[in-house]
């Protein structure tokens, strides 16, 4: 039996989420003001979340590494946000959204969660306009919708490209509204170093000032952890530079468990890699696959030429190209779910097919978009007989309109007209779906400890569709944290504001003063960079699209060696009590270097290909993913025991009742 | 390419800062610029020296942390972009690059090319919002319709950073395209038109006591804008605030 209890409430799906808000204990507004509640991180399950909490009385303190909240991560997705409205009644549903998410998630996450996401999604866009959300609208004045990947329908909603930008002001908006109302303190450049812990509960936190360095303590009835996901450990990655684990790590290492590391997205349309100078890599939106088409060349030797720069994609003619996704999946076609196009262009580059110099990379093409707009937009303003010069303006045009921002970016990145030549793209890591395990109400399993957004778990199971992370981030701060964590309050009106001189805070500070010190003064030579690329190398290389057991045993001993050597050469110049960006890096890439070693061991576990963990040794003959639901049809939640090889392995059964378990075909 | 960086060093907020000479060398085109500043402080980690404290997070030209003036313009030579988009493209062999904070009274230096920008966040705390509560019991999102044209110019004055180009462009280090993009989002939209007389009053007042200057119509914001506001919104706010002020 597991020690894990999911709490989800019991009854029919549709009522979970009803039946529990009405079950639940609250906390009468006088007595919301002697409770205290931390958030860390402000993208938008934190943001979301700080804002509502401090909306409903309680008093909020906020952190972020950033200078303003409104830099989070969230600020940086492009394409949309899902929503089961049906505007477009095109049969949509909040059941419909729950399976495709559950579908889409390969069968490992829970149902109650995912039907309650569904169920609030619609709430979000009613909410996020009332906030002045500038929304793309149609000529009516009605709210526009587009598609993503792994569905059938058009729920997305979205501000051109910048849709995860509008929703993150609007989240910092409301937070605004409560700081100048004194609810809120906003503590920016600010990092979470550790969590403390009182009689076992989550009571508070140690920080740094990064401006200072100065070790602050704070207190609090229940601390929030919407940090983000932990991407970076692949260095290359679509995420911020300080995009980070640390939260997240910390809280682990007392007492949360961290379920399904390996559970990683990587995103198949990013600009590819071009040399070893990159610090990050770029996305291109998925929405850029509503109307791009995605091929290799049919023959290797052009794919050769191409490369050599011999030849142009331009050059090439329809029967010389092999749109490989409108070829292997004509349902779904390059609307496919991330992970299945993500390994679709890795088997083609590795078959010999991929362009760009490195080879590594297909071409995502606009020009059938450009001729059907044209001709769409010829004819709709009465040129009926356009020429196809003025058909190819138009169509730019249309093009323009739509995903402007996103072929300028590309533009300046690679240094090609994206209007003239087709885009090149290659996956890269994006998100990831695991995080710290969480029940229905979010909590960890630290009382008091919560995750929201991409830090938890908990709603996308094995791979994550597109614009849903959004989706979940407001949910579970908007709607789903602010009612879960009055329960748990609710038992501390009598307790009073909590100290801040207890020996447990003394102990956790001294514990982070002690660290910080140990990596001033390890008097190496290698710089943390350099660890970090070498970290990341290995991830990808052993831990990447696809992974074996061998790979994966190697990935482990790897890392505990580079972790250990870390320890003993790495150079933090600078001070300690300034601002200093090296000592920043060290203490992510230090926890970085555990949680590496966690991932592949979770990914070495788990002998069954889903979603985006794909295992060589388990795949169909077409090369599909090969589920194993008998034996692995669960959460695997980690225990910190020292270090990451002594990791105990929780297992949460996932109960299906409402959806049957297929196998998942785009076909 | 070999450069030669001319970089404004300076310990903390009180310190005096000065300008530091930094040879680059094996410099390539497609780096971007925070790449090729990447490089430099690896040497500098080697060397064993502090290194050169800059703001930067996303890196693709939307989280508005970049923040350098190089030779003398915002984010650099090239338009519509933000620093972290520059690629050293733009530069040629041989170049000497001028690399200095964000400089404007209302922005003081933290360290090195790092500035305090929170005077933003003032601003929009003043009453950048809509006063509604984020409980959800709002209408439905279709209950009123807007204008195609007027929900996009809304979107493109919420498109702007917060990076803080426009005051550094400026002469007179006025916040006002920064102010205006806000005001003039809300003002554009039903949601926002409820509290425009207030939400005007309170981010000007808060702008002014930040300490930025006085508008002189100049124009330099909008050319360095690395999202393209548009001068319009500044139109925009001026007489959102005469109409609040003849309103009382």
């Amino acid at each position: 039996m597991s020690v894990l209890d999911s709490k989800i409430p019991k009854g029919p799906l549709a009522e979970k989420w009803t039946n529990h808000k009405n079950d639940i204990n609250l906390v009468n507004p006088a007595n919301k003001r002697n409770i205290d509640v931390i958030v860390i991180g402000t993208g938008l399950a934190g943001g979301a979340a700080a804002a509502t909490l401090a909306e409903l009385g309680y008093n909020v303190k906020t952190f972020c590494y950033q200078d303003s909240p409104r830099r989070a991560h969230s600020i940086a997705a492009q394409g949309g946000i899902n929503a089961s409205k049906n505007y477009q009644g095109d049969g949509d549903s909040d059941y419909r959204l729950f399976y495709d998410t559950v579908k889409g998630g390969d069968y490992r996450s829970r149902e109650g969660n995912v039907y309650r996401l569904a169920e609030v999604s619609g709430n979000i866009i009613d909410q996020c306009v009332a906030q002045g959300v500038p929304f793309a609208r149609e000529y009516g004045g009605y709210l526009d919708n587009r598609s993503f990947g792994g569905v059938l329908v058009s729920r997305t909603f979205y501000a051109k490209g910048q849709t995860g930008q509008q929703l993150l002001l609007g989240a910092y908006s409301a937070m605004n509204r409560q700081i100048n109302r004194g609810k809120i303190k906003p503590y920016n450049r600010h990092e979470m170093m550790d969590l403390v812990l009182v009689d076992g509960k989550a009571r508070g936190i140690i920080a740094r000032n990064m401006v200072t360095g100065e070790i602050e303590r704070h207190s609090a009835h229940a601390v929030v952890l919407a940090s983000g996901g932990y991407g970076n450990v692949f260095f290359l990655s679509t995420n911020a530079m300080g995009s980070n684990v640390m939260a997240a790590w910390r809280a682990h290492r007392r007492g949360a468990y961290f379920a399904n590391p390996c559970y990683t997205q990587i995103h198949p349309t990013c600009i590819p890699v071009t040399g070893d100078h990159q610090s990050k890599l770029t996305l291109m939106s998925e929405s850029l696959r509503n109307d791009g088409r995605i091929w290799v060349p049919k023959k290797e030797e052009d794919a050769k030429a191409i490369r050599e720069g011999k030849k142009k994609p331009t050059e090439l003619s329809e029967e010389e190209r092999d749109y490989y996704l409108e070829r292997r999946y004509p349902a779904f076609g390059n609307l496919v779910p991330r992970d299945v196009a993500s390994r679709a262009a890795k088997e083609r580059c590795d078959a010999g097919y991929g362009v760009n110099k490195t080879g590594q990379a297909v071409y995502l093409d606009f020009s059938s978009a450009i001729e059907r707009y044209g001709k769409e937009k010829a004819f709709t303003s009465g040129n009926k007989n356009a020429s196809k010069e003025e058909i190819t303006k138009l169509g730019k045009e249309v093009v323009a309109s739509k995903y402007g921002n996103l072929f300028d970016m590309y533009q300046k990145i690679v240094d090609q007209n994206p209007y003239e030549t087709p885009m090149m793209i290659y996956p890269a890591v994006h998100y990831t779906m695991g995080g710290l395990w969480v029940d229905y109400n979010l909590q960890t399993t630290i009382p008091g400890c919560y995750a929201a957004g991409e830090a938890n778990f908990s709603d996308h199971g094995a791979n994550r569709l597109g614009a849903s992370a959004l989706m979940q981030g407001l949910a579970d701060g908007y709607f789903v944290l602010p009612y879960t964590i009055g329960d748990y309050l609710s038992k501390d009106i009598r307790t009073g504001a909590i100290p801040t001189d207890s020996a447990e805070f003394e102990e956790t500070e001294k514990a982070v003063k002690e660290r910080i010190d140990k990596m001033m003064n390890a008097g190496g030579t290698k710089s943390v960079d350099s660890y970090h690329k070498e970290l990341g190398l290995i991830m990808w290389n052993k831990c990447g699209m696809a992974r074996n057991a061998e790979g994966l045993k190697e990935a482990i001993e790897e890392i505990a060696a580079l972790r250990e050597d870390f320890w003993k050469n790495v150079k933090v110049p600078g001070s300690a009590t300034s601002k200093n960006a090296e000592l920043e890096k060290a203490g992510r890439v230090a926890d970085f270097l555990e949680l590496g070693e966690l991932f592949a061991k979770d990914a070495l576990h788990r002998e069954e290909s889903c979603g985006g963990h794909f295992r060589e040794e388990y795949q169909t003959e077409e090369g599909e993913a090969l589920r194993d639901d008998e034996n692995f049809k669960y959460v695997a939640a980690w225990e910190y025991k020292g270090k990451p090889a002594d990791a105990v392995l929780h297992k949460e059964d996932l109960v299906f009742e409402n959806i049957e378990l297929k196998t998942r075909s785009y076909k | 390419m070999k450069l030669t960086l001319k970089i404004w060093r300076q310990e903390n907020a009180t310190a005096k800062g000065k300008m530091v000479d930094y040879p680059v060398d094996g410099i390539d085109g497609d780096m971007s610029f925070l790449e090729m500043l990447d490089i430099l402080n690896e040497q500098l980690v080697e060397k064993g020296e502090d290194t050169i404290q800059f703001d930067h997070d996303c890196r693709e030209g939307i989280c508005g942390s970049c923040s350098l003036q190089i030779n003398g313009e915002p984010h650099g030579p090239d338009k519509l972009i933000a620093t972290c988009q520059l690629h050293m493209r733009s530069f040629k062999d041989g170049d000497t690059i001028y690399i200095e904070p964000f400089r404007a009274k209302a922005f003081p230096v933290i360290k090195d090319l790092i500035v305090d920008r929170t005077a933003f966040d003032r601003i929009q705390q003043a009453w950048g919002y809509v006063s509604v509560n984020t409980s959800g019991n709002t209408v439905d999102a279709n209950t009123i319709p807007i204008e195609k044209e007027k929900a996009d110019e809304a979107f493109n004055a919420a498109t702007c950073i917060g990076c803080g180009a426009c005051v550094a462009a400026c002469k007179n280090a006025s916040a006002m395209l920064f102010t205006s993009a806000k005001v003039s989002q809300y003002a554009l939209l039903p949601q926002g038109r409820v509290e425009a007389t207030e939400r005007v009053q309170a981010m000007v007042r808060q702008m002014d006591e930040e300490g930025f200057g006085n508008c002189s119509n100049t124009g330099a914001c909008e050319i360095e804008c690395p999202k393209g506001i548009s001068l319009e919104n500044i139109a925009r706010m001026n007489r959102e605030y005469l109409a609040a002020s003849v309103k009382g």
